[in-house]
């Protein structure tokens, strides 16, 4: 026999199930007088800085069918590639950008939809720097294990093209899974995240 | 100075595609996972302070009540949040949602024949103290049916949304009961492939807390990842 490793195993992740809402966003469904505000809802205030910007899109199923019980997080640097966490080591972010909101999917259109604003670029840890990117994470019913991915900006193509992470997607086809495209809406960029879980198209989900 | 997080063992979680759990199967990825060392945007995470909590909001037995209080089993459910390294999480954000003691959840979507319960909402979040603690009081949800087999029940549960210090820590489970019998039939338990993983979801009656004349208590403890320690640092920048 050998000494014993004092790791703990982490707990097993289960399925967040169809009525995560409860837990997460009560007010959302309709259960009033408990917290004042679900958490999350909103990221950008007047005092925010940096470009803002709209992220949205849509979580379908394998059949094409829309995912309209999600809950999308987003987890994102400020302005500066600085992230408002005690953890961040590089200096102090924004205090005026949380950097963290989540939102059910619409039951109407199966929308997620963020007001943001674009991150500046956070270093790797073999050096360099990533190109600007918006970490998102995905839970509902029928996901037993939260699915983490990652949106990049469709007109970042100079950083897209060295960063590390999507340089080890050899496949251009699924490299561009992760890369939302611009338009423009009232004056605002809109990038589109559309995340297919699986079959055509399917996003490159992470384990990171 | 840290490093990165320890890789998740993904044969000890359930994998995507758990065709008893009739759900996953349209809603798993096909193809493999891209693998990649944590960075900075997973090594951070967002931090709740305590402001943000309200004077009842660890206890579902009030929190919600109208004229009295939630019916049900009284129970006080408490534990700590760990890492893999079995160091306390201090200011972890723990949400918590369940269904009542009828199995009826208060959600829009929901249609089981079961009772709402006028007093009880279901939702209720803590933050751990400098030891890893959280706990809270409520009723034990009931056993649930739903659609998958044409027979099929939840075993009594309480769904946990824990936030840890960083993103890459971000984790959603579900603590089971005790002796529950359902436990082993449930086709969302059974996609954790490994029963000694299973057990890690089961809170343990624990007679020497229950409040007595008042509420039995349930022991739940909480591993989030763990992270890398640097023992010899061959890099000066990057961790």
């Amino acid at each position: 026999m050998v000494q014993r490793l004092d790791y703990l195993k982490e707990s097993p992740s289960q399925t967040a199930g169809p009525y995560v809402h409860i837990g997460t966003n009560p007010n959302w469904v309709e259960i009033t007088g408990v917290w004042k505000d679900d958490l999350g809802l909103v990221l950008v205030g007047p005092e925010t800085v940096g470009e803002r910007i709209l992220v949205e899109g849509r979580i379908i199923d394998g059949s094409g069918a829309l995912v309209r019980d999600a809950l999308v997080e987003i987890w994102q640097a400020d302005a500066a590639g600085l992230h408002n966490s005690p953890t961040e080591t590089r200096g102090t972010a924004d205090p005026a950008f949380a950097g963290w909101a989540r939102q059910p999917v619409s039951d109407a259109d199966g929308l997620f939809r963020f007001e943001t604003i674009r991150p500046g670029r956070v270093p790797f840890s073999g050096g360099g720097l990533q190109a600007p990117h918006v970490t998102v994470w995905i839970v509902a019913r029928g996901i037993n294990l939260g699915l983490h991915t990652r949106l990049y900006f469709g007109d970042e193509a100079e950083a897209n093209s060295v960063d590390p992470l999507l340089n080890r997607i050899p496949d251009p086809v699924r490299r561009a899974t992760l890369v939302a495209p611009r338009t423009e809406r009232d004056g605002m960029p809109v990038f589109t995240f559309d995340i297919r879980l699986q079959g055509d198209g399917e996003t490159v989900f992470l384990d990171m | 100075m840290s490093g990165a997080y320890f890789q998740r063992d993904r044969d000890w979680h359930p994998p995507a595609l758990t065709p008893g759990y009739k759900t996953s199967v349209l809603r798993s990825p096909r193809q493999a996972l891209l693998s990649m060392p944590t960075t900075p945007s997973e090594e951070t995470g967002p931090v709740f302070g305590h402001d943000v909590l309200g004077p009842l909001d660890n206890d579902l037995i009030r929190n919600f009540a109208k004229d009295g209080e939630a019916i049900g089993q009284r129970i006080v459910v408490y534990g700590r949040v760990l890492d893999e390294n079995a160091r306390p999480v201090a200011g972890a954000l723990v949400e918590f949602w369940q269904a009542n003691a009828g199995g009826r959840y208060r959600h829009k979507k929901e249609s089981y024949l079961a009772t709402l319960d006028p007093n009880f909402g279901g939702c209720g979040r803590a933050i751990t103290d400098a030891e890893g603690r959280y706990s809270f009081r409520t009723v034990k949800p009931g056993a649930y049916p739903w659609p998958n087999g044409v027979n099929d029940w939840r075993p009594a549960h309480i769904h946990f949304s824990v936030f840890g210090h960083a993103f890459a820590q971000r984790l959603i489970t579900q603590m089971y009961f005790e002796g529950d019998p359902m436990i082993g039939q449930c086709p969302i338990v059974k996609t954790i492939p490994d029963p000694a993983a299973i057990e890690r979801l089961v809170a343990a009656l624990d007679r020497n807390a229950t409040i007595p004349m008042d509420s039995l208590a349930y022991k739940f403890d909480i591993v989030l990842r763990g992270r890398r320690s640097t023992l010899f640092e061959n890099r000066m920048e990057g961790n």
